[in-house]
């Protein structure tokens, strides 16, 4: 309809009566396709590498009766993080249990590296203690900010009953449920 | 000094080219993905930094659901360390289980085992039918309690399965269940002798600022969290 518009328009060029139809192009403009296809593989991309699960390795130290054949550390290099109710995280310096400080996942953070700066690389251990009231998810976050803080040796241990109590006690005392 | 005079030019370009590949490496890349296999068992991973990939191949695969229950399962390519676990567990207890029950196990792609010995048969029974185990609430296999750990028999019988071949052992953990299940596992591991598995996890980037985020700026290397 366009077209008869501008023809009519033009003045009767070739002539009254003679009616030329313009050819129609048949070039369609490609470019939102081509943004489409681009948007759709750029989808597909993000998603298929994302929904790839990861594994992450754990070694587990092997049982051993022999004083003699455990590992040695010094006192002064080992940190214990134990993992309680609720996400709480507790941790004490040494082999000394009753210096049981309460921390959160958050804060822990600050308290490896702290200990790490403070000590010989090749001494520093971090000994983990879940008990039972932690989760599985405890332990992987805890194994992973292993990682993140890029300690080189950690151990994950059980929980000794002292301890256990000792984490009872602070959590009574702060009033966690 | 005349100039030369430069034809202008127009600025539309033939956009057939590029839109043809623009969809060709769409199909591409739908047909090469990969889809999810349906998972019997509903877990929700933990994240972690780690960027290294789950084995997919000889794989033996604990699973911790939500309620702390486990389950055993073995990947598909391994239908012949399947129907030996099977075989040796029957012996071994004496369950009398007929060729279709362990062709329950030991054919379909996505079984798993998650009942004590007692209820195996029953259980093997419910899974040769399509469709028979769903919304049936089953035990998970015996771990928290270290005298009935049902899951160091299972293991023995998976190593004594893999004999020859690199058994990957595979923990994949729902992050709510309780840690005396997780512990039950590693226990039965332990008492296997296997000191090395992997915990599946869901990825996350390396928090900016931590030492490894340092460490990993520092070599400058893509995937050294691995």
């Amino acid at each position: 309809m366009a077209e008869m518009d501008t023809s009519s328009g033009g003045g009767h060029k070739k002539g009254p009566g003679v009616k030329k139809s313009k050819k129609l192009s048949t070039r369609v403009d490609l470019t939102p396709m081509v943004d489409l296809g681009f948007l759709l593989i750029t989808f597909f991309i993000f998603t298929t590498t994302m929904s790839q699960p990861t594994a992450m390795p754990l070694n587990l130290p092997k049982d051993v009766q022999d004083p003699n054949d455990q590992n040695k550390v010094k006192e002064s290099a080992v940190l214990t993080i134990m993992l309680g109710k609720d996400n709480h995280v507790y941790y004490y310096e040494g082999m000394d249990p009753t210096k049981i400080q309460s921390s959160t996942f958050k804060a822990i953070r600050d308290v490896v590296i702290d200990k790490k700066r403070r000590t010989d690389p090749n001494d520093f251990v971090v000994i983990l203690k879940p008990t039972q009231d932690a989760t599985y998810g405890d332990v992987v976050n805890i194994v992973d900010e292993m990682k993140i803080d890029d300690v080189k040796r950690f151990a994950q241990v059980d929980i000794s009953p002292v301890e256990y109590s000792l984490i009872q006690k602070t959590e009574a005392a702060n009033g966690a449920h | 000094m005349g100039r030369a005079k430069l034809p202008r030019k127009s600025t539309n370009i033939d956009m057939t080219a590029m839109c043809d590949v623009a969809f060709l490496l769409l199909s591409f890349f739908i047909l090469a993905a990969k889809f999810k296999p349906p998972e019997a068992l509903k877990v929700n991973t933990p994240n972690s930094v780690y960027t290294r990939i789950v084995p997919e191949r000889k794989v033996l695969m604990v699973t911790i659901d939500k309620a702390g229950k486990v389950y055993l399962s073995l990947s598909d390519d391994a239908t012949a360390q399947k129907s030996a676990i099977i075989d040796a567990i029957n012996t071994q207890k004496g369950l009398g289980l007929t060729q279709q029950e362990k062709d329950a196990f030991s054919r379909q792609p996505t079984s798993y085992i998650g009942v004590p010995f007692g209820q195996l048969k029953p259980f093997l029974d419910k899974m040769s039918v399509p469709d028979g185990l769903k919304d049936v609430n089953v035990a998970g296999i015996p771990v928290t309690d270290t005298l009935n750990n049902e899951l160091i028999t299972w293991v023995r019988a998976a190593v004594v399965a893999f004999q020859g071949d690199q058994m990957k052992i595979v923990v994949r953990g729902d992050y709510q269940s309780k840690y005396p299940s997780f512990q039950g596992v590693i226990y039965a591991f332990k008492k296997n002798d296997l000191l090395k598995f992997q915990l599946v996890t869901s990825p996350v980037s390396v928090p900016s600022g931590s030492d490894l985020w340092k460490l990993n700026q520092s070599t400058n290397t893509k995937g050294a969290a691995s």
